[in-house]
């Protein structure tokens, strides 16, 4: 009985948040917007896609999972997950053909970095948006 | 898509501020505090970037 109550107590409010998460992936922000924090979502979905854009205006890279030794799993895989996390822009330059082949050179390089670095901090935007939805944070 | 080349300096110097208004949004309470830790991830990016180009300017002889 008591841990029933104390269960209760520890689960997340009536309010889902498996629609914010969702949309928080799919738009930077989005998340923030749907729970009227319009201030904070224009400023992670500006910092996303700024950072999402000059990625690709470097020419930067894709990655595709790729498995085999640990580090090649490691970089390939998380790199895809990185370049996943941000949501509507990384599905609309891949449907568009806006994906870029790996090349050689430091630019390019700083590019990648870029677009996984947009997606990294789309995951923060996720995970700030979930705790807004569950009432852990105002 | 027209394309960007950017300095290690130039890009560097992006990340850190997309990346500081991230943190700053996402990880204090009220506005002012926000601001301020923006600002001092901004500076600690800049300050480390600039300390760790020193370190290999002086490692590299």
């Amino acid at each position: 009985m008591a841990t029933n109550v104390k269960a209760q107590a520890e689960a997340p409010p009536a309010r889902g948040w498996y629609g914010v998460v969702l949309l928080a992936w799919l738009v930077p922000g989005g998340g923030h917007f749907l729970l009227k924090r319009p201030g904070r979502g224009a400023l992670l979905l500006a910092s996303v896609a700024i950072m999402f854009l000059l990625g690709l205006m470097m020419r930067g890279a894709m990655f595709q999972p790729q498995t085999g030794d640990v580090l090649t799993t490691i970089i390939y895989c998380g790199g895809f997950l990185g370049d996943l996390a941000s949501g509507l822009f990384y599905l609309l330059t891949v449907w568009l053909g806006y994906a870029q082949p790996d090349m050689a050179g430091h630019v390019h390089d700083y590019g990648t970095k870029f677009l996984v670095a947009a997606g990294l901090l789309n995951v923060l935007a996720m995970v700030d948006a979930y705790e807004i939805a569950t009432g852990e944070k105002e | 898509m027209p394309k960007m080349n950017l300095s290690h300096f130039e890009a560097a110097i992006l990340f850190a501020l997309f990346s500081s208004v991230v943190l700053g949004v996402i990880t204090k309470r009220t506005d002012e505090e926000r601001l301020r830790y923006g600002v001092r991830c901004f500076a600690y990016f800049v300050a480390a970037l600039i300390g760790l180009g020193w370190l290999m300017k002086l490692g590299h002889g």
